[in-house]
């Protein structure tokens, strides 16, 4: 396998392991850990693809969407663990209300 | 693609996967924090092995340093019997959950990621994407370095954009909380030395990237990000600006990127009829004194998220009390 796929697969994966823990987690802190792992597998299939064009010089469009993402990505933390901490000093907890333990 | 790079690339591949698993699965949320940074860091070495110096830049100064800073900061301000304790539900519950329902997402995500792995494997070997065109227009861009043309030039609106997204970020920050402008413990002689030490060094190191993006992998973000590391130093070292710099002075600053960005739009757009469409022989400058200020906002607005609340309201209140 070449070195674009393997590396388009390992982002996939990283998608899949993020989207996963954000599904099966209650804490919000967690959460946007997992958030930022799926971020990263799909910055990283992005990446791995613009490596495809052989011995043409390499894509920079999607590098540069990345480094926009990449930015994006820590605002957006920023904000979340704003609302997380706010929550945590309203309600006392970090978690997302569970239907099924009531 | 000889053996040895085969063998690298899959080594960390792996190692990348399995980080993340740890950091998203493990109990203690302090070690899931440390792990993260330490998958960021791979994953800067990821983007050197994929040819992407300048996203490789990005990703350890921002990726791994700053949001690792703003979790752990976020961690050490949780109430404090949760700080150590992912889950507040007793573990043999927890382990009654693993097995009743998580096989379904699980099930779910299994199907989704083998779709996705066969749409990637799909693709064609070869695609030239956008390279042939910007390398075309590479040489009236005003940047030789081909992401820096992209993200100033050919696709400056993206970060015009994104500059005004790091700013709502901060507003939606300062909404919310206020910062305390209170020194909260003495940083201890070595902190508080080696903080005197880097700041000179991190900036250096930050005008120096702005300048070399013209030509090298660097640039504005990247500059920004080292600057907001900078501010990030000096706050944990227990450096707190004067009050009055808070006011006035701090939101300006922070306004500079996106109003020196705005002024650009709108006289390219006046005289070229097309926003932020730079005449060849001015495009270098007007790159550098964008991303000039771009850089000084950035950083100012990463460091002033990683505070983590409007210091400005803190003091009002104080005063009115």
């Amino acid at each position: 396998m070449s070195t674009p796929f393997l590396y388009a697969l390992v982002g996939t994966g990283l998608f899949a392991l993020g989207l996963f823990a954000l599904i099966i987690h209650a804490h919000l802190l967690r959460k946007i850990l997992a958030l930022n792992v799926m971020g990263s597998g799909v910055f990283m299939v992005l990446v791995a693809l613009a490596k495809r064009t052989g011995d043409a010089p390499l894509d920079a469009v999607p590098h540069a969407m990345v480094i926009t993402g990449i930015v994006v990505a820590v605002s957006a933390t920023a904000l979340a663990l704003t609302l997380m901490l706010k929550l945590n000093a309203k309600s006392g907890h970090a978690e997302l209300p569970d239907d099924r333990r009531e | 693609m000889t053996l040895l790079t085969w063998v690298f690339d899959s080594l960390l591949g792996l190692s990348l996967l399995w980080l993340a698993w740890r950091a998203l699965a493990c109990p203690d949320l302090f070690k899931a924090i440390v792990l993260f940074v330490a998958f960021g860091l791979l994953m800067a070495l990821a983007w050197v092995r994929l040819a992407a110096p300048d996203v490789a830049l990005a990703e350890a100064a921002i990726g791994a340093g700053l949001t690792g800073a703003l979790l752990m900061a976020a961690l050490a301000k949780l109430h404090p019997t949760e700080a150590h304790d992912d889950f507040t539900v007793p573990p043999e519950k927890n382990v009654t959950k693993v097995w009743s329902w998580q096989w379904l997402p699980a099930v779910a995500i299994l199907l989704v990621t083998t779709g996705l792995g066969y749409v990637v494997l799909s693709l064609p070997p070869y695609a030239a994407g956008l390279s042939t065109e910007v390398a075309a227009n590479l040489a009236i861009s005003g940047a030789s370095n081909p992401v820096t043309a992209v993200l100033l030039n050919f696709r400056g609106y993206d970060t015009l954009l994104e500059i005004v997204v790091l700013l709502l970020a901060l507003l939606g920050v300062w909404s919310l909380n206020s910062a305390s402008l209170d020194r909260k413990a003495a940083p201890g002689i070595v902190l508080d030395t080696l903080a005197r030490l880097l700041t000179p060094i991190f900036i250096l190191v930050a005008a120096y990237l702005l300048w070399v993006g013209a030509h090298a992998p660097g640039g504005a973000f990247q500059a920004g990000a080292v600057l907001g590391a900078a501010g990030v130093l000096l706050l944990l070292a227990g450096w707190r600006p004067r009050a009055g710099l808070m006011a006035l002075p701090l939101r300006l600053v922070l306004v500079t990127g996106p109003a020196t960005f705005v002024i650009v739009a709108v006289l390219t757009l006046l005289m070229k009829g097309q926003m932020l469409e730079y005449p060849p022989t001015q495009a270098g400058v007007l790159i550098l004194i964008l991303e000039t200020a771009a850089t000084v906002s950035i950083g100012v607005t990463l460091a002033a998220l990683f505070l983590g609340g409007d210091p400005r309201k803190n003091n009002r209140n104080k005063n009115q009390t």
